[in-house]
């Protein structure tokens, strides 16, 4: 149980939680869409500090945890080919395969490199001409433009043994899908702050002018939770649905006008199958066709795989919101950290592992509702 | 990985025609790409994300973010080495330890 002493300025939030606490006159459930603000919210405890009629709900903004294991299997074949160099971040080590994952392709020889940056992966290329330099390009908006000007480089500067593993989702077409499903339960959305500093704000008014439901772009720091919640209880309360920045430090509404042009030049919006989800409409970016000679997927025929989720791995409707990580039955028990059975695990911005890390068993039990068809997507 | 840091700009130069500055992140200093913001200059913060600065910050926030982090110890997951923390993600085992005296040290060595 963490307090609000713990808090960075504990005077601001005594004040933004007693403003939620005097707005609040019946029960909400908003989602915080990404991964970051998941761990912020669970390390600070800020659910147990929220009046029990607001409810959080955690959102599929974990790039590690959605990138299909589809997708880490061609990641995990394609880097244990001799002739190959495979470049990842270090979050996608031990997301788990079927039967292994990168830790272990390098523990049996491949020449597996954490990067920092997917500009590093160029060099390793340029000073290893004689070999195939492969980096794995996962994530959502913030990531995306990083490696579409990786791309862009590869192209200007003539280097042909790098190409990238792309797997790139996109936030807005998550919403609408979780909007659209018969199940949800979300009445107001924590926007992803980050991903607003690339991509703006501008596909949001649709979406809640639709679906009639707030958006509210928040940061990740436990205040920014705060006064993310804040605006959209308030918002509920007046019966409005519109899309507030409260990450204004930090997001213009333009979002970033070189990273968009670079996204338009280097990409194209395609369908994306997202792990324990499955496949939702133009909600990801693959490279277009003017780049296709730098896909690894193409450059390695990597075809032939066979995807298992474990039958056990409830990660989807963790990522759905449908299930509180401690209510799958395999929590903790036939699924760590260290033997994880899906992503949601695995990655450090993960909800599995967050209530895992924070001990976490107490929250609302019966609130949630499971049910199996509850897919977004049909 | 979708956490993105607040640096500092140190020094702006030029790689394989790319603008390219050294940018500090209290203490650890990285290769950082302004082509996202060309017009960044030497004294001025920015969201920076795998290697890429993003968007400008103002100082005052950019202090105020990276001492959080650096309390809550997301400087060094961001920035230490990957093939230790890949090593050690298991974590302590669950549940709590029977021994309450364990479980209060566990609970205490938590960050």
């Amino acid at each position: 149980m963490k307090y609000i002493d713990e808090f960075q300025n504990p005077e601001l939030a005594r004040r933004l939680l007693d403003d939620i606490h005097a707005t609040v006159t019946r029960p909400w459930a908003l989602m915080e869409v990404c991964g970051g603000q998941t761990h912020t919210i669970i390390r600070h405890g800020i659910d147990q500090l929220l009046p029990e009629q607001v409810e959080l709900i955690h959102g599929p903004g974990c790039p590690v945890c959605v990138t299909p294991l589809e997708v880490i299997d061609k990641a995990l074949e394609i880097a244990s080919r001799p002739d190959v160099v495979f470049c990842s971040f270090g979050d996608m080590l031990r997301v788990p395969g079927t039967g292994r994952d990168l830790f272990q392709v390098r523990s049996e020889g491949g020449d597996v490199r954490v990067v920092y940056s997917p500009l590093d992966a160029l060099r390793i290329a340029q000073e290893n001409p004689g070999r195939e330099v492969v980096f794995f390009g996962i994530g959502f908006e913030t990531t995306a433009p990083p490696n579409a000007m990786t791309v862009y480089q590869a192209r200007k500067l003539g280097i042909r043994n790098f190409s990238l593993l792309v797997s790139h989702v996109r936030v807005p077409p998550a919403i609408e899908a979780i909007m659209r499903s018969p199940s949800c339960r979300v009445q107001g959305f924590l926007a992803a702050g980050h991903v607003c500093s690339v991509m703006g704000m501008g596909e949001y008014p649709e979406l809640a002018a639709r679906h009639r439901v707030p958006i509210v772009v928040t940061g990740f720091e436990p205040l920014d939770i705060l006064e993310g919640v804040r605006r959209a209880v308030r918002q509920l309360e007046r019966g409005e649905h519109t899309v507030d920045n409260a990450y204004a430090r930090a997001v213009r509404p333009e979002g970033n006008p070189a990273a968009l042009a670079m996204l338009e030049d280097v990409f194209e919006v395609t369908d994306r199958a997202w792990r324990g989800i499955g496949v939702i409409p133009d909600s990801g970016w693959r490279l277009s066709s003017r780049y296709r000679e730098y896909d690894a997927e193409h450059r390695f025929s990597v075809t032939g795989i066979n995807t298992l989720e474990p039958a056990e791995c409830r990660s989807g409707e963790v990522l759905q919101g449908l299930l509180k990580p401690h209510e799958c039955e395999a929590f903790g028990t036939l699924c760590t950290p260290r033997s994880p059975l899906g992503a949601t695990m695995v990655s450090s911005e993960g909800a599995c592992a967050a209530y895992y890390l924070y001990r976490r068993l107490e929250l609302t039990p019966a609130r949630t509702a499971v049910s199996p068809e509850a897919s977004p997507v049909a | 990985m979708c956490l993105a840091v607040p640096g500092r700009v140190l020094d702006i130069g030029e790689r394989d025609g790319t603008r390219m500055a050294t940018v500090d992140f209290g203490g650890v200093q990285k290769e950082v790409c302004l082509e996202y913001l060309p017009d960044l200059q030497v004294g001025e913060y920015a969201i920076v994300h795998v290697g890429f600065a993003l968007q400008r910050l103002d100082e005052e926030s950019a202090r105020q973010t990276l001492e959080l982090f650096e309390q809550l110890g997301m400087l060094q997951e961001e920035f230490g080495d990957p093939w230790e923390q890949a090593a050690a993600a298991g974590g302590d085992p669950w549940p709590f330890s029977d021994d309450p005296d364990a479980a209060a040290a566990q609970e205490e060595a938590r960050p």
